[in-house]
């Protein structure tokens, strides 16, 4: 449907936002674009809608060039982060303008915007001025608006950044509700990783103008293919080595700066002798474990204890880094620690991935 | 319940120890109000004194006018008895020739015979001879009877229209500078009617002022819109530039920017001198551009400008980029989004412009009086004009309330159609 083929951008003509970009996206899809502010991830949102040329590459949609079609001739829906909802319309004129500007009459106008407003639950609310609305019902108007001249492909520019929490959360379901019950191909940016997880069907990872991973949310958080990407996507801990030999099994033998011997999934290492950076989830962390065959263990020495209910946040020493995070369930047989405690740790082998050492 | 109602009226709310709260809060507030008082008396005061005060007395001054009753104190009373018919009383004649006899003797400004002639004369133009010449000959009327005498010493005394204008003088309050002032006056029989046409003049320099202003708004507003524009939208270095240059003459002074364009645009000016140059016009035929309506509509064009820039500006500002954006994703083209999301939303900006440009160009005086030369005055050089050189200023104060009038009307109008609450100034 969506097709960017090596598609560059530069403002300045010194410094390229968006780098050598590819991507396709199929039918239907719901994928997000994820990263820190200044990634190029808007950029390429903008690119899309037609708002700014690409300086180089093609983006295709429906296997047409698009890169000489005006915005308003692409036929995409878009909701804005600030939702810009025209102030002076009421929500119905609002909802009528992509209509009116395609020419409908005005009868068939009427009936689309009665219907785009019971689909976002607001069908009482179209005599009202967007300043009338809540922050939350905006946000659906605006989403309406998008969808009411039923386009095929709807970007989404970090449409819930304004709201608080509880109605990010409640409107990110319904977002992904009416995806799902219109079948339409969304293209959405966000800053929030929960966001984008929860959404999505797939998440591009921006850094730095390049597509870091474009996996699904459970590949991105299981499996992150660079220390970007580890670091990025939820908790990680970090333990720096360098890279001793990498076996049969696809476990590479790492030597910490701290001395320790570990063995851990090879992803993006390089050869001996090179840095590497250790990645394992604070949850994939026991206490005291049971020995099997590819666990990894260390000591540790426990430096804070933050009580979360579910969970004891534990930080502790390991290997020489004293940001060293291990969750202890709060479950009937758990380990009771006590800060300066000194105790072991140890992870299975495969949930501690060997990645490229960025800093190096 | 009960006991927090118990000590107030039913209903109302009232204090753990019983004072009703409105009193509470009051008492809580008051201290602040007082504050905010004592920081706006200055600016109170000085309003009072600076403005308040002399624009209510020249508006008083419009209607007051003692003249009749100051020159002839007991004359004024007596003709008040007659009834209109033929000629006063010789009753009422002999008191008119003792006033005017002690008149003589007085030199109190606003109480000499100078004064009541001059007044007199607005009424019966051509009438100041009559009143002067036969003050100085009335020192021979010693006895009765007055009527005969004093038709003797001029055949007009026998003329009803000027003993009419005289008991209508003799009122301190009087509406006449007001119909002076829209080109309506007394005839002979008491009634109004128009002016003869030659002293139609006020009405009509007031409809061109009108419509000039109009012009002359309509004009910075084409000029001012894309100007505003390119302000609010380009980047902060550019802008800071332009903005610059839109303020700079806004600081220079106003004599000298209305001077600079005389200069620019006399017949041997710079404009003219260019098209010359650049043979667009022959040497013979160079136009004339200044001490005319154009002068007047070219100057005060380019100071106005500011005052419609800087409202349409300020509200541009306030209008982010991604209001067209949204347009064209719905799939309007540039000028349809600008037409319906832009151009709406600046109608604030455009209001204030306006009214702002509008009533100050109503009332402009200097640039007018400088490059207007005769056919680009407007009311407000007429208005300089009584209560400088001919100093009638009742008939300039009633001309300036009217002005004032059609102001307070524009501006009510306004709130009518654009409501003041959406002007934005900045």
């Amino acid at each position: 449907m969506v097709r960017f083929q090596n598609v560059q951008k530069s403002y300045d003509g010194e410094t390229l936002v968006v780098k050598d970009l590819n991507i396709d996206i199929a039918t239907g899809e719901f994928v997000t674009m994820l990263g820190p502010s200044g990634s190029g991830k808007t950029t390429t949102l903008m690119m899309l809608a037609g708002f700014e040329p690409a300086t180089h590459g093609e983006i295709y949609l429906n296997g047409n060039p698009i890169n000489n079609v005006p915005p308003h001739k692409r036929g995409i829906g878009m909701v804005f982060q600030n939702y810009a909802l025209f102030p002076h319309m009421s929500v119905a004129e609002n909802l009528a303008f992509p209509l009116a500007v395609r020419g409908m009459s005005k009868s068939e106008q009427e009936d689309r915007v009665k219907k785009v407003l019971e689909m976002v639950e607001l069908p009482e609310f179209g005599g009202r001025r967007p300043a009338q609305l809540s922050g939350g019902q905006q946000q659906r108007v605006a989403v309406a608006r998008a969808l009411v001249f039923e386009p095929d492909l709807v970007l989404m520019d970090e449409p819930l950044g304004a709201l608080d929490k509880q109605l990010r959360e409640q409107m990110q379901y319904e977002i992904k509700h009416i995806h799902e019950s219109l079948g339409v191909t969304v293209v959405y940016v966000t800053h929030d990783q929960s966001e984008a997880l929860t959404m999505s069907d797939r998440v591009a990872v921006f850094e730095d103008g390049v597509i870091q991973q474009l996996s699904s949310p459970e590949e991105l958080y299981e499996r992150p293919e660079n220390s970007f990407v580890a670091q990025f996507i939820g908790e990680n801990n970090k333990l720096r080595g360098t890279v001793q030999g990498v076996g049969q099994d696809k476990l590479a033998t790492v030597k910490l700066d701290s001395g320790d011997v570990v063995k851990a999934l090879a992803v993006g290492i390089g050869s001996k002798g090179e840095r590497t950076l250790l990645s394992v989830r604070p949850e994939r962390v026991s206490i005291e474990p049971k020995k099997s065959r590819n666990t990894v263990t260390l000591t540790g020495r426990v430096e804070e204890l933050i009580y979360l209910g579910d969970h004891i946040r534990t930080r502790m020493s390991v290997a020489g880094h004293t940001d060293f995070i291990v969750k202890v369930p709060n479950n009937a047989h758990h380990h009771e620690l006590s800060e300066g405690q000194t105790t072991t740790v140890g992870w299975e082998a495969e949930d501690c991935r060997a990645l490229d050492d960025m800093a190096a | 319940m009960t006991d927090v109602t118990a000590s107030g009226v039913p209903g109302e709310i009232t204090t753990t120890d019983g004072v009703p709260l409105k009193t509470s809060l009051a008492r809580a507030t008051r201290r602040q109000r007082l504050q905010a008082l004592v920081l706006v008396l200055p600016l109170l005061l000085f309003l009072l004194v600076a403005f308040v005060l002399p624009i209510g007395e020249m508006l008083f001054r419009s209607v007051y006018s003692p003249v009749g009753s100051n020159v002839l104190p007991n004359f004024s009373k007596v003709i008040q008895e007659w009834d209109g018919e033929d000629l006063p009383p010789e009753s009422t004649f002999e008191v008119f020739v003792k006033d005017m006899r002690a008149a003589r003797e007085n030199n109190e400004i606003g109480k000499t015979v100078g004064n009541l002639a001059t007044r007199i004369n607005y009424e019966i133009p051509g009438s100041r001879g009559l009143f002067t010449r036969s003050a100085r000959k009335l020192k021979n009327i010693t006895e009765g009877p007055y009527k005969e005498a004093l038709i003797g010493l001029d055949k007009r005394w026998e003329n009803q229209h000027i003993w009419r204008t005289l008991q209508r003088v003799s009122h301190d309050y009087t509406i006449s500078f007001y119909l002076a002032a829209l080109d309506l006056k007394y005839d002979a029989n008491n009634d109004i009617v128009r002016a003869d046409p030659l002293y139609r003049i006020y009405v009509p320099i007031m409809f061109k002022t009108l419509w000039l202003s109009a012009l002359i708004t309509a004009i910075c507003l084409v000029i001012a819109y894309p100007v505003s524009y390119l302000l609010a939208t380009l980047p902060l270095r550019t802008s800071n530039l332009l903005m610059i240059m839109v303020l700079l003459p806004f600081w220079t002074s106003l004599l000298v920017r209305t001077t600079a364009w005389i200069a620019m645009l006399q017949t041997e000016g710079i404009v003219n001198d260019i098209l010359v140059f650049t043979q667009i016009i022959p040497e013979g035929s160079r136009i004339q551009m200044v001490y005319n309506m154009t002068g007047t509509i070219v100057a005060m064009v380019h100071i106005l400008l500011p005052f419609m820039i800087l409202p349409l500006y300020s509200v541009m500002k306030t209008i982010p980029p991604y209001y067209m954006r949204a347009a064209r994703s719905l799939g309007a083209t540039g000028t349809y989004s600008f037409i319906k999301v832009y151009f709406p939303q600046t109608i604030p900006g455009i209001a204030a412009g306006t009214l702002l440009v509008f009533i100050l160009a109503i009332g402009y005086y200097i640039t007018p009086a400088l490059v207007g030369g005769n056919d680009g005055l407007l009311i407000s050089n007429l208005i300089a004009d009584h209560i400088k050189k001919t100093l009638n200023w009742s008939l300039g104060a009633a001309l300036g309330a009217i002005l004032l009038a059609i102001v307070l009307v524009f501006y009510w109008l306004y709130n009518k159609l654009v409501g003041v609450d959406n002007l934005k100034f900045g």
